[in-house]
């Protein structure tokens, strides 16, 4: 029973995902309404598997079964998942006008892929999972394809995660190689120089998906797509999967030397370099997507650092929070046109509920107390702090970061009383959504705090002075706004300088090769093969049938000498006798 | 019951070019029909076989032929060549849908195309080597016609490229033949035979050119790199169903010979030479990739995307050469990732072609910057390609993917280099999304106006192909474990 609650929370979503994308415009009508229907239905089998936490194995490959399992980890995961699938799809159905049933279907073979993703045991269900979801993202983030901009785009995005994710191909293979068989649980038991290309594979995946160090970029090209779309992939879902994935594989991580420090290492940066880069950013987008890279930041680090229930913690609040982040960003720029700060200053004012959930959300980003990334974000850090000081004094600068870019989003919305003008209200259907989801920033800060975890209030005091005297070091003085942070670090360039560029070179040298030299040489052997046949079509008659016509001739010749005796004349017959006979007798006394 | 499968296009073709009178409806039709009731036949098998308790070869018939040089009609299937027989199957359904609009000499057309069906299924049945070498030289000769006599373009001279390319291979691959029926005592091209005792096991010299003849003799074939530049003219100036047919079926001709033959009749010079076979396949898969992904002509383009797939066959039979004790289970991995990419790159690029040539029926170009916004007068055709194209660069919930994990996996698994092919998987997914993107999304450039999009013909042929693509991709067991046998059999075989 409890193993179709798993199947079936798989498989509804997908079934109804693929009908709606397939039948296209012929099911706008419905679209709307199924998707909601499915997606809450999803959210009460997404509690039933939490509470019964159901395992499931269908057989694959004779090395691997396609297993599903719900546990600890996943529990926690999935009905935010499902949660936020729902409220996003609320929001798209009031937001989204054009070809809803695309839409729709897509989000839910989005959702379909996701919570696979979540209750993947073994690596080919990780794997069938992780790149479904690339690949809706490519079609969600391309949804609008009439640009060609935006499905180029998507292409950026799908492609750099899928180089990252040959790292999943590599480790399938070494667990296979190194003896371990491919669940997820049992990687960490492969043979030990094996288990590092195992781990090494399954890092470099997470770290795409997450959109940490040197991934980020496409996470920034990502944000051409809906509101709703970054809503749940580029913060709540699919880019948490990356940091998710590290969780799961932590006893992997923790088995080699290296990896852990690695990865807390990966996270720290990217939590600092990325908080750079959102405190940068003059489009609000722009903002919430490096900040999401930075927040997930301090997953990773969880996950290097083995603070596996902390990790879990920051997953869920950022999710929640950045949800409602985007929404509201979404819900002005449907209203506005806009999604650039300068435009929105004051927006918070006009729409004040929108407003209210924003600052709410902006604030628990910030991680001021006592709202929840405040007390998820100390979890992180407190057992980095027992790892190792640097990587918690990294921390400490990424907090402030956080605070700084929150601020400043914050700040500038509900800046004075510049209105901005447009359409009059945002509806219920855009700030229902908005605002459970900006309750759940608030209050998700529990599952960090006693009793359900221990707490270090020295920490807590420490992250709130940080959170709130940066908070009010942005209101006083604003934020710079350098170069290199507004572009991203320069790393799509560099990405664009280092693989893309040199591999289309290499792609036009070779097909110029082959054309020339490869085909080139098949037609020169070709054609030497006529020119040959034409020599010997011509030596064929000038040496063979010429042989042939002289030895006719020299035979004539012979012939004609041959006649010459014949003369009739009975004297000439005699001598010619004679001749013959003296000739004889000589060779025989000659030979005697 | 397996030479009924095999005949029945050839009795039906008989009639089709002795009657003259016949009508182009009714030779459409006729061809729809035989390949389906020989596709239900070959579904018929499927299912006796699928359910029997004993695998291995069944179906088996045998006739004397030569006897003088040991040769018989003998015929059969397994693990291995039932998957290929249903592909052809299918493949040849699909092509006599989607010809139900063709306008060049119906009748003609479906009597060389079920001629042509004959020569296939006859070469996966064959267990005789002259048997398999004569179906092997047919199907060159079916295929010359249907490029020369249905192409476009430049279509006499890729046909001539075609057939003198291929013929060469096949005389490398009579030369192997002959090889291995004076290796064996008493002489024989029984396959059973041959494959029951391999011949040459103590000549490394010997068995090693032997190899040779059957390796160029099935790269030319496959093709591989260096020796596949007969392949994107022949499919650029092909119809579409013969492109269908060339890529879909007689490809996996070359590929089929090396599970087939190669591998299990020459074990010890397989092993021997794994590494060329390695590095082949490696090299194929990367730079067909590439050269794939600098093309400007569509049908160009998915030619070489057939070098990268074909790749992966090459690069999996050879790890599977490379024989370590405890490598047996990535070694079975790898020979049923090969054969599972066999049929499904024989669907899904069957599909792309026949996608392909809706381009030239409807604009005689497959140019690809010369269309673009496609999608807003053709939604239909746009999917389809795109589910095609996701297909092809092997995304979970399709065929390829199945077949892609299992060569990796495997094939990394007992031999670690294979890994260094793993790019091509990012290569491809990267030209084909720049493909959807060039020509269909985007403003509406100049010859999109006007695009029909796909009749219910095109549809359906294509659809029946995509479906299967999608069934394998999402329930694979069913042919898994029709293979799975046929390959541990297979492994075992090159480890003894």
């Amino acid at each position: 029973m409890s193993a179709a609650v798993l199947g079936l929370l798989v498989l509804l979503p997908a079934l109804v995902g693929a009908g709606l994308a397939l039948c296209g415009a012929a099911a706008d009508r419905v679209a709307r309404s199924l998707s909601l229907a499915t997606a809450a239905v999803g959210l009460g089998l997404a509690v039933g598997a939490a509470l019964t936490r159901p395992a499931v194995s269908m057989p694959f490959l004779p090395q691997a079964g396609f297993g599903l399992g719900v546990d600890a980890l996943s529990a926690a995961v999935l009905p935010t998942i499902a949660a936020v699938t729902l409220l996003v799809l609320v929001f798209a159905a009031a937001d989204i006008a054009r070809s809803p049933a695309r839409f729709h279907g897509l989000m839910l073979i989005f959702a379909a892929a996701v919570t696979l993703t979540a209750t993947a045991t073994t690596l080919p269900a990780l794997l069938v999972a992780w790149e479904v979801m690339g690949a809706t993202s490519y079609a969600l983030i391309g949804f609008e394809w009439q640009s060609e901009e935006r499905v180029g785009a998507g292409a950026v995005a799908f492609l750099t995660t899928r180089t990252a994710d040959l790292g999943l191909y590599l480790a399938a293979g070494a667990a296979l190689a190194g003896g371990s068989g491919l669940d997820l649980s049992g990687l960490a038991a492969a043979s030990p120089g094996w288990r590092d290309v195992v781990c090494a594979g399954v890092v470099v995946a997470a770290l795409g998906k997450a959109a940490q160090l040197p991934f980020s970029y496409w996470l920034s090209r990502a944000m051409e797509g809906p509101s709703a779309v970054s809503a749940l992939l580029h913060s709540a879902a699919m880019v948490a999967m990356g940091g998710y994935l590290l969780l799961r594989v932590q006893p992997l991580l923790a088995s080699t030397r290296w990896a852990d420090v690695t990865v807390a290492w990966a996270g720290a940066l990217t939590a600092v370099a990325l908080g750079a880069v959102a405190v940068g950013q003059r489009d609000l987008k722009q903002l919430l997507a490096a900040s999401t890279s930075a927040q997930l930041g301090f997953v990773v680090l969880a996950a290097g650092v083995g603070a596996v229930t902390g990790g879990t913690a920051q997953l869920v609040a950022h999710a929640a929070t950045k949800a409602a982040l985007f929404l509201a960003a979404g819900a002005w720029l449907s209203a506005l046109g806009t999604k650039r700060l300068v435009a929105l200053r004051g927006a918070a004012r006009r729409w004040p509920l929108v407003g209210v959930a924003f600052g709410v959300a902006a604030l628990a980003l910030a991680g001021a107390p006592p709202l929840s990334l405040w007390a998820t974000k100390e979890g992180v850090l407190s057992a980095a702090r027992e790892f190792s000081a640097p990587l918690y004094a990294a921390g400490l600068v990424a907090s402030l970061l956080s605070a700084a870019y929150a601020g400043k989003a914050l700040f500038v919305l509900w800046g004075d009383d510049a209105r901005p003008a447009g359409a009059d209200r945002v509806g219920a259907g855009r700030t229902v959504p908005i605002a459970v989801l900006a309750t759940g920033a608030a209050t998700l800060g529990v599952l960090a705090l006693p009793p359900l975890a221990t707490a270090d209030p020295v920490g807590l005091a420490v992250a709130a002075v940080i959170a709130l005297g940066t908070l009010a070091a942005v209101h006083r003085w604003g934020v710079p706004e350098p170069d290199w942070a507004r572009h991203w670090l320069g790393l799509e360039r560099a990405a664009n300088a280092v693989v893309v560029n040199p591999v289309l070179g290499l792609a036009a040298a070779l097909a110029r090769f082959d054309d020339r030299w490869v085909d080139g040489g098949v037609v020169a052997i070709s054609g030497s093969t006529l020119r040959f046949a034409d020599t010997a079509a011509l030596a064929d008659d000038r040496v063979v049938d010429g042989a042939v016509s002289a030895l006719g001739r020299g035979t004539r010749a012979l012939a004609a000498l041959a006649r010459r005796p014949q003369t009739g004349q009975l004297h000439q017959y005699y001598t010619q006798a004679v001749a013959v006979l003296v000739v004889a007798v000589a060779v025989l006394w000659l030979v005697s | 019951m397996l030479s009924l499968v095999v005949f029945l296009p050839l009795a039906a073709a008989l009639p089709l070019v002795a009657v003259p009178r016949i009508g182009d409806a009714t030779a459409r039709w006729t061809w729809v029909a035989v390949t389906a009731a020989d596709l239900g036949l070959l579904g018929y098998v499927w299912v006796r076989y699928a359910t029997a308790d004993r695998p291995g070869l069944a179906y088996e018939e045998q006739l004397r032929w030569i006897p003088s040089v040991g040769s018989s009609y003998h015929v059969g299937v397994d693990g291995l060549s039932l998957p290929l027989l249903a592909l052809t199957g299918v493949v040849f359904v699909a092509c006599a849908v989607y010809a139900l609009r063709e306008q060049r000499r119906p009748r003609q057309q479906a009597a060389l195309n079920l001629f042509l069906q004959t020569t296939c299924l006859g070469l996966f049945a064959a267990q005789d080597l002259l048997v398999f070498f004569v179906f092997f030289d047919l199907s060159i000769v079916g295929m010359y016609f249907v490029i020369a006599g249905w192409g476009h373009g430049d279509a006499a001279r890729s046909a001539l490229k075609f057939f003198l390319y291929t013929f060469l291979g096949s005389l490398a691959l009579l030369l192997g033949f002959i090889g291995l029926y004076l290796a064996a005592a008493p002489h024989t091209f029984d396959m059973v035979t041959l494959t029951r005792n391999p011949p040459l096991r103590d000549s490394p010299l010997v068995g090693g050119l032997v190899l040779a003849a059957l390796l160029l003799g099935l790269a030319v074939k496959t093709p591989t790199v260096p020796f596949h530049t007969w392949l994107p003219p022949a499919h650029t100036d092909a119809p579409a169903v013969g492109s269908a047919v060339l890529a879909g079926v007689l490809l996996k001709m070359g590929t089929y010979g090396f599970v087939r033959i190669a591998m299990p009749m020459l074990p010890d010079s397989w092993r021997a030479w794994a590494w060329v076979l390695i590095a082949v396949g490696i090299v194929s898969v990367l730079y067909g990739a590439l050269v794939a992904l600098a093309q400007r002509d569509l049908k160009r383009m998915i030619a070489y995307t057939s070098v990268n797939h074909m790749g992966y066959v090459v690069l999996a039979v050879g790890a599977a050469g490379v024989v370590a004790p405890d490598t047996t289970a990535a070694r079975q991995l790898a020979v049923t990732g090969a054969v599972t990419q066999m049929v499904s790159h024989g669907l899904i690029t069957g599909a792309l072609f026949l996608l392909a040539g809706v381009m030239q029926e409807r604009h005689r170009s497959y140019q690809i910057d010369g269309y673009g916004g496609l999608a807003q007068v053709a939604p239909r055709y746009a999917t389809f390609f795109g589910v095609a194209a996701f297909a092809s660069l092997g995304l979970p919930a399709f065929s390829g993917f199945i077949a892609e994990f299992q060569i990796f996996t495997g094939g990394i698994g007992a031999a670690p280099v294979v890994a260094v092919a793993l790019p091509g998987i990012v290569v491809t997914a990267a030209l084909f999304l720049r493909a959807l993107q060039r020509v269909f999304t985007g403003p509406l450039r100049r010859q999109s106006a006007g695009f029909v999009d796909i009749s219910p013909a095109e549809t359906w042929s294509t659809g029946l192909l995509l479906a299967l693509v999608v069934f394998i991709g999402v329930l694979p067991r069913p042919l898994l474990g029709i293979i799975e046998p046929a390959a541990a059999t297979l492994v075992h075989q090159v480890g003894r």
